[in-house]
């Protein structure tokens, strides 16, 4: 059965190809719209060629300021991508031996990933309103100025937002790092410890270089993830907005192609973000 | 087991889902039982607000409650996202390892389906407006061949956009652990069914479903759980018009009212456990990773 190109073999690859396009066909849809004349409306046909909503998007199309959204979303992309992987690569290395609560940890993660979003989102949420009545109290109980003056909420994009965030991006970080254990060779490593090498050096020198590839990869979940990343983070980011955020509240209000070249931009960068993991992977494949 | 270099390399993983996930999910638990006025939140003791929720819903001669519609509604939104993309996920999967014979060729069809995983879920719902909408391109297309005589108004902002936009976003979640279940059969077992004579059919389902369940049952659980707690699909996808357990809560939280959010979001917990909990009887979820 396995070397007959039968009907199931055809009808597979048809139904794939259908898949494929209703996968990417939608988003096809509005990167080709985005490129609506000046006249043009939210549906075909097009009317014209031209960059006119990239420019309306340039000059803030008269909605929020998005371009500021743009810059902290990617900010905390990057941010998320640096301690997604740092944290999921040392947690990945404790795993192969035992420790302390391992058990406990294994399961928290993966719950972590089948929580709805919503719970944690209002769990945090709950976390740092707490926390803000609590400094209150102790501000006025202590007459400490600053507080009483000054502070508004712990709510912010950088401490709950981020937080929020990172209990979407380690799992999977952490996943790969399983994946990649899984199939790692120990005797590189035997090897080197029984060369005298510290166990900092054996890291730095034997395990890293080989696993560096599939790094990537937790990488590359960080950073998109992050940055495309609503339901946990709507309710924690406090005073500020990421894109996606934005993006949300345009869905109701915008009723010009502009939301479209906005979304043919993000898409573009989640692509240049993929695109580039791709290339550092072989890059590094190679060596 | 003792505390050793290896728990202080795991320790800030640790800390971060202590803070953010054990902590704000106990939080939870206790807010639910606490008042509230329009301004602040009170610590107490009462039940209220789960009295609240389930106000008049046992009651056999009223119509249904609020609470109970919504959850049969997100039962319906479940089953039909989960129905569609396991046949859709399935088949994907089946067709990456059992067709696609180079192992060059299986990883660029797997990055395939899951790039569009790493773009914004916003984008990809607003994608439908241009295609389902009153003026779209399918209400064009079949009015041109004739099959209907005036645009369709049921195709977006409706139950059928939001069960669409699932599958859509979420097929990915069958395809990954169904995948991962179906490269490990041992070939052999196939050719052997197939030199005793079984047909393609009794293949499937005698040998390659059987063996494929815990695949099946893990993305069922990814796919169950999103659907259970959604706010967001729903809310863009139904036009605001369609109410899902997520969709209370986020309108809670917007009025302040957050003991009474929190008591919504005890219950989905526990339905939402109570489902994993039935799914993973049938499977040994450790063992598959």
């Amino acid at each position: 059965m396995l070397n007959k190109k039968g009907k199931s073999y055809y009808f597979c690859w048809g139904f794939f190809l259908a898949f494929v396009i209703f996968l990417y066909g939608p988003t096809f849809t509005i990167v080709v719209l985005s490129f609506q004349g000046p006249e043009g409306g939210l549906t075909f046909p097009m009317n014209g060629f031209s960059f006119h909503w990239f420019h309306k998007l340039w000059e803030g199309g008269g909605y929020v300021d998005i371009g500021s959204a743009f810059r902290r979303s990617i900010l905390l992309g990057l941010i998320l991508m640096v301690l997604t992987v740092l944290l999921s690569v040392s947690a990945g290395m404790a795993f192969r031996k035992k420790f302390f609560g391992a058990n406990f940890l294994f399961l928290i993660t993966v719950s972590s990933l089948i929580v709805p979003s919503i719970i944690l989102s209002l769990g945090i949420a709950l976390e740092f309103r707490l926390l803000d009545e609590t400094l209150k109290f102790l501000g006025d109980k202590y007459s400490i100025q600053w507080i009483i003056n000054d502070f508004q909420t712990t709510l912010n994009m950088y401490s709950s937002g981020l937080g929020a965030q990172l209990t979407w991006t380690l799992p999977f970080g952490l996943l790969i790092m399983f994946a990649i254990f899984n199939r790692f060779d120990k005797s590189f490593e035997e090897a080197s410890m029984d060369l005298g090498a510290s166990s900092w050096q054996t890291f730095k020198f034997v395990v890293l270089p080989i696993i560096a590839p599939s790094v990537i990869g937790i990488a590359l979940f960080g950073f998109t993830l992050s940055y495309d990343e609503l339901a946990r983070s709507s309710q924690v980011m406090g005073a500020t907005n990421t894109l996606p955020l934005e993006l949300k509240g345009l869905t109701t209000t915008v009723t010009t192609p502009v939301i479209y070249a906005l979304g043919t931009l993000t898409t573009g960068i989640s692509f240049l973000a993929i695109f580039i993991a791709i290339i550092l992977f072989m890059i590094m494949r190679k060596k | 087991m003792k505390i050793n270099k290896y728990f202080l390399l795991a320790l800030p993983f640790y800390l971060i889902f202590i803070f953010f996930f054990i902590i704000p999910l106990i939080l939870t638990i206790i807010v639910s039982f606490w008042d509230y006025t329009e301004y602040s939140i009170i610590p107490d003791f009462i039940f209220d607000n789960y009295k609240y929720i389930f106000n008049k819903c046992f009651k056999i001669s009223t119509d249904l409650c609020v609470t109970f519609k919504t959850y049969l509604s997100t039962f319906y939104f479940c089953f039909m996202a989960w129905f569609f993309t396991l046949i859709i996920g399935f088949t994907v999967a089946y067709f990456l390892v059992f067709h696609v014979r180079s192992v060059g060729m299986q990883i660029v069809l797997f990055l395939i389906c899951t790039i569009p995983f790493w773009t914004s879920n916003v984008i990809r719902m607003i994608s439908w407006i241009p295609l389902l909408g009153r003026n779209g391109l399918f209400n064009s297309f079949l009015i041109s061949t004739g099959v209907i005589d005036e645009p369709q108004e049921w195709f977006l902002y409706s139950h059928f956009s939001v069960i669409l936009a699932f599958v859509h976003l979420y097929t990915l979640f069958m395809i990954v652990p169904i995948f991962n279940s179906l490269i490990r059969i041992d070939k052999s077992l196939i050719e052997a069914a197939y030199d005793s004579g079984a047909n393609g059919f009794q293949i499937l389902t005698n040998i390659i479903i059987p063996l494929c369940k815990p695949g099946i049952i893990i993305g069922s659980i990814f796919v169950i759980t999103v659907v259970m707690g959604d706010f967001l699909t729903i809310g863009i996808m139904g036009g605001q018009q369609i109410a899902s357990i997520g969709k209370i809560i986020q309108v809670e939280m917007s009025y302040l009212q957050l003991p009474s959010a929190a008591a919504n979001a005890v219950i989905l917990l526990i339905i939402t456990l109570l489902l994993i909990w039935t799914m993973t009887k049938f499977i040994d979820i450790r063992k598959e990773l």
